[in-house]
């Protein structure tokens, strides 16, 4: 009887390679295939923007290579990994999901693209984003939305619904996502997945197209925590290219997964974070968020409720501080070295160039942003907006520090609600922003965050996720909780939540 | 449009001129500012560059020591006060040589600030004082297609070469230079060559204005006579020498006075010098505070220099020149006018080069700036380049010392060496060019001097010794002037003794 | 707190090269006013006291040393520019019709 690859876990792919009861070319063809039969057409989720199928055959080509020769490069050489478009790869467009970088071939591959390839994993392709890593659905792509494999009618969540739904589609064991506020762990929460925001630092930024240079980082989306860590420890470590990079190592997470799958939280403090809880918060959501506490009372933590009072700012600060920097970093966007160009008729300056190109490149949630941006930085603004902004982020910095001195890592549900209908929620971006309560306030203290799947919700069946937060540099006990919790969750189900339509047929 | 220019003396009699310099400053170091690239001068377009400095999505900067080290030393220099803790911002707009749209620089928070240079002008001392030093990096390079004259003006389009996008720059700033009255325009070119003086000590970079590795602009504004306001100023570019930088100073007062005397407002705008007719010509109009939107750059971490580094850098700077100057005055002995005389020759270093070979300061002065300057003119060329080189002035004037050669004799050997004959010994050797030293020929053309001039002979045996003059003028003959005169002379008064 | 007229919105995206058409302008400002008036929120919340935070994780002194590192080819570095000539990148002209 064949097994079914592409429904394995990667840790449970990278166990058969080294087992020899697979190969990698046969790991990559399936993965192929999956693609094929679900990304493209009416009924496909378009969770790809580009797929490299000659690239990856001849990457895992060389991965059984090695391996017949005795020299596997990683752990995970040869298990196919996609990657969000917002990653530079030497060779493959990278478009950021944007018109303007329509087919752009970068010239280099990012950091972690490159330790991707140094450990020998298979690059399937390119994931499908909002633009330039602006949004909370996917639905601000500018090759249209990436459908949820749950429910193609409705959003993956974003602005990494690419990657998660391509791992939740089984098209991927793992994927690359980037994460500003929240855009791992709400489309994580989104599609039944596992999303992980790592320490702000600890994982290399460059090669990473800059939405907010302080808030950005790269992490894993996979299925399962352990995949979680196997990925992040393969592209976490200090960078010298990125002056942001911290010096120090963050470990002792696979360690700290399996250790965790034993199911004992003897010890864990727990804090309920109590601004993340009320009428936002749909009652679905909540309703597996306080069954999944109760089950983490039940491994041994130690549950309290802590507040974290400048939370209430967050968003507020949030979206001063990213258009600000952002309405910077795009500025490079300007039609003249690379890009989308548009020449207006007649002779147009340079400037007039630059303005038709990004007019036409850019879509209206990049648009806003810039000019609020803009705004927030100008003389006269400074200080009462991008000032102020900043100084909330202190404030917030502050209660994390007082609440870490009470608790080991905090919890929330991951997002307000489930994944809600494409178009619903396009024309309203205030109703858009609030999806990223939760994942916000990580990103302004750089405090690393992990959401996994907290079951299905009772209201329409769509799944909700559970987030956990810890210290800087602490990762590691997000590994331990959310790998118990996770054991205890899917024992509980029966086995892992998994869209009906991509289920394994038994 | 014509303007008006005041003549300078009414400008001084009705203004106060008041001045503020900013000079940019390009590092020689190895590689860019915030990238590995080469910085090398004259490579082939966009040849030197990489993601970071050409701005490509995802790139990043990582920050040059060498580059933070130079900007130390540049503040220790100019007596500045170093931050303790300083970030670089982002400066941003939109041009097309500027890769990425804004600048990485730094704008309240330099790595030097509150310093002062002093300069001489016409024997009194003006105290420059320096409001900050920082770091930036350099843009670009655009030439304009199908204008005129390859201005930007009446371009049909331009071609952008990177290479120099990212070079380090420091930039150094004035506050505003008051109370200089007539002596404004002397007094910016004082600074700017005292301050190229001083980098150039440092080592940090070329300095050379004709090469663009330092770069002044002059903002001036004239406040009426005795008023303690400030006149609202021009920003005048493109000025690149330190004639240009005095001459900028004294059209601009001219061209301000004209405005305000003629009952207008002065534009507060950026202007291009020409250097053809010494004129400055309206730019872009620099609109009030063009609004940068300064932020903290979020790509980079503060820089915070210990006082420890701070201490060994200061360590290593070298004399600063003016002392340097008043040191060697005292050692060498010149009056104020010969030192000034050596300092407008550019002499200074050959002479303390020649004398550190072994000749008396006042001999390495005179022939430099008499013989040999005066072949260096001739032919065109600098004295550093005139073909001769300290050691070898050393040598002659030793030679001279020891009785080889006399001063005439020491010119025919300059000649050869100018021409390349080889060193002062094979010269003297090819062109039988030595004093003779030898007393027996000088004797036999004495005797013969003497033979052929008997009552010269008389004259001085009875006391009259100057008389001999024409008898050692006949041995010079004879000699072709290969004798000591006074060697020959006492030869004559023992013949006849 | 100020709301933003369409012609500032206007003004905003000349600062930023953006071209907006009529129909964008009516679209984005009242857009960009209930986003604005959102954050507002957060005015005054701060005292003077508090330090701006522009780094979650404070560092200092990151340094490369100075030694030439290869970067890209003429060829690479030209390979998606609109247009080019002589190994440079060639863009339309630098002054608009006013200068």
């Amino acid at each position: 009887m064949s097994v079914s690859w592409i429904h394995r876990t990667a840790a449970e792919q990278a166990e058969a390679l080294a087992a020899g009861t697979v190969t990698s070319v046969e790991l990559v063809r399936a993965h192929l295939d999956q693609i094929g039969a679900t990304d493209e057409g009416e009924n496909g989720i378009n969770a790809f923007l580009h797929v490299d199928a000659d690239g990856a055959l001849a990457q895992a080509k060389a991965s059984d290579e090695r391996r017949a020769a005795g020299n596997p490069l990683h752990e995970l050489d040869g298990v196919p990994i996609a990657i969000k478009d917002v990653l530079t790869t030497k060779g493959l467009p990278t478009t950021a999901g944007s018109k303007m970088l329509e087919g752009w071939l970068p010239p280099y591959d990012g950091t972690v693209t490159a330790k991707i390839k140094a450990a020998g994993l298979p690059i399937l392709g390119k994931t499908n984003m909002d633009e330039f890593a602006m949004g909370s659905s996917t639905e601000n792509s500018a090759y249209g939305p990436t459908r949820n494999p749950w429910d193609h009618t409705r959003i993956p969540g974003g602005s990494g619904g690419g990657s998660a739904a391509a791992v939740g589609a089984f098209q991927a064991p793992l994927a690359i996502g980037s994460d500003t506020g929240g855009s791992i762990r709400q489309p994580g929460a989104m599609t039944g997945t596992v999303g992980v925001k790592p320490t702000y630092g600890s994982v290399s930024r460059y090669g990473v197209i800059a939405l907010a240079n302080s808030l950005d980082q790269l992490g894993p989306v996979t299925r399962t925590v352990l995949d979680a860590a196997l990925l992040q420890e393969l592209i976490g470590g200090h960078d010298p290219k990125d002056s942001t990079s911290v010096p120090q190592q963050v470990s002792g997470l696979v360690e700290a997964a399996r250790a965790g799958a034993a199911g004992d939280l003897g010890g864990l403090r727990v804090g309920v974070v109590k601004e993340l809880q009320g009428d936002a918060w749909a009652p679905g959501v909540v309703e597996r968020f306080d069954e999944s506490v109760e089950v983490l009372k039940k491994l041994g933590a130690d549950v309290i409720e802590v507040s974290l009072p400048s939370f209430v700012h967050a968003m507020a600060a949030y979206y001063l501080i990213l258009p600000a920097e952002c309405s910077s970093n795009l500025a490079k966007f300007d039609a003249m070295r690379y890009g989308l160009r548009v020449t207006p008729d007649g002779s147009p300056s340079a400037e007039d160039v630059m303005k038709a190109s990004r007019d036409a490149g850019f879509g209206d949630e990049v648009k806003r942003r810039i000019i609020i941006g803009t705004y927030a930085l100008s003389s006269g603004y400074y200080d009462a907006y991008y000032g102020q902004a900043q100084k909330i982020r202190t404030l917030i910095i502050e209660d994390f520090k007082k609440a870490f001195g009470q608790v080991d890592v905090l919890v929330s549900p991951t997002a307000p609600t489930t994944a809600f209908p494409i178009g619903e929620k396009v024309d309203d971006p205030l109703s858009m922003y609030l999806q990223d309560l939760a994942t916000i306030p990580a990103n302004l203290a750089g405090v690393p965050g992990i959401s996994i799947p907290s079951g299905v919700s009772s209201e329409d069946g769509l799944p909700t996720g559970i987030q956990f937060l810890a210290p800087v540099l602490e990762d590691a006990r997000l590994y331990r909780v959310g790998a118990a919790l996770e054991a205890a969750l899917t024992q509980a189900w029966g086995g892992p939540i998994a869209p009906a339509a991509y289920k394994e047929k038994n | 449009m014509t303007e008006t220019l005041i003549d300078f003396d009414e400008v001084i009699e009705k203004f106060d001129p008041a001045m503020g310099l900013e000079v940019h400053v390009e590092l020689n170091t190895n590689t860019k500012m915030f990238c590995g690239c080469p910085t090398e001068f004259g490579a082939p377009p966009n040849t030197q560059v990489c993601p970071t400095c050409l701005g490509l999505p995802g790139a990043m900067p990582v920050v040059n020591a060498k580059a933070v080290e130079s900007a130390i030393r540049i503040g220790l220099a100019l007596n500045c006060e170093i931050a303790e803790w300083c970030r670089f911002a982002r400066k941003n707009y939109f041009y097309p040589d500027m890769p990425k749209n804004f600048q990485t620089s730094q704008y309240d928070e330099p790595i030097a600030f509150e310093g002062y240079l002093d300069v001489e002008v016409e024997g009194e001392t003006y105290r420059i004082e320096i409001e900050r030093a920082h770091m930036e990096e350099d843009t670009g390079k655009a030439t304009h297609v199908g204008g005129a004259t390859g201005r930007i003006h009446g371009a049909d389009h331009s071609l952008i070469d990177y290479n120099r996008a990212g070079i380090p720059l420091i930039e150094i700033v004035t506050k505003p230079i008051l109370n200089t009255g007539d002596k404004a325009p002397l007094v910016a070119r004082a600074y700017v060559s005292a301050l190229r003086d001083l980098i150039k000590a440092l080592g940090v970079s070329d300095v050379r204005m004709d090469q663009g590795s330092m770069r002044c602009d002059v903002n001036l504004s004239l406040a009426p006579k005795g008023k303690p306001v400030l006149g609202t100023r021009s920003e005048t570019k493109n000025v690149n020498s330190l004639r240009s930088v005095e001459r900028a100073v004294r059209f601009e007062m001219s061209r301000h006075a004209g405005i305000l005397l003629g009952g207008g407002s002065v534009l507060q705008e950026t202007r291009h010098f020409h250097e053809a007719d010494g004129t400055t010509s309206s730019g872009r109009e620099k609109s009030d505070a063009e609004d940068y939107r300064y932020f903290p750059e979020p790509d980079l971490v503060p820089v915070a220099p210990s006082r420890e580094w701070v201490e060994e850098l200061r360590a290593t700077l070298p004399e600063p020149p003016a002392e340097r100057r008043a040191r060697l005055q005292a050692d060498w002995g010149y009056t104020d006018l010969e030192m000034r005389d050596a300092v407008n020759a550019d002499a200074i270093d050959l002479i303390e080069e020649t004398v550190a070979a072994g000749a008396a300061p006042q001999a390495a002065r005179k022939w430099w700036l008499s013989e040999i300057s005066r072949r260096a003119n001739e032919a065109g060329v600098d004295l550093a380049s005139a073909g001769v080189t300290p050691g070898e002035v050393a040598e002659v004037q030793k030679l001279i010392d020891d009785g080889t050669l006399n001063d005439k004799l020491a010119r025919q050997v300059f000649d050869g060496l100018f021409a390349g004959e080889g060193t002062p010994g094979e010269i003297i050797e090819k062109r039988g060019l030595a004093l003779v030293s030898d007393d027996g020929p000088l004797l036999a053309a004495i005797d013969e001097a003497l033979a052929a001039q008997p009552d010269i002979a008389d004259k001085i045996r009875g006391g009259n010794h100057k008389a001999g003059g024409a008898i050692v003028g006949a041995v010079m003959k004879t000699t072709r002037g290969q004798a000591d005169a006074a060697r020959v002379q006492q030869l004559i008064l023992e013949r006849l003794s | 707190m100020p709301e933003l007229s369409r012609d500032e919105v206007r003004h905003l995206a000349d600062l930023a090269r953006i071209d907006l058409s009529d129909a964008e302008l009516d679209h984005l400002a009242p857009q960009l006013n209930v986003i604005l008036e959102s954050v507002a929120s957060i005015q005054g919340v701060a005292g003077d006291d508090v330090v701006p935070t522009s780094h979650p994780i404070p560092m200092t002194n990151v340094f490369r040393e100075d030694v030439v590192v290869p970067g890209l080819t003429p060829a690479e570095a030209l390979a998606a520019a609109p247009e080019q000539e002589d190994d440079k990148f060639s863009v339309p002209r630098i002054l608009g019709d006013e200068q």
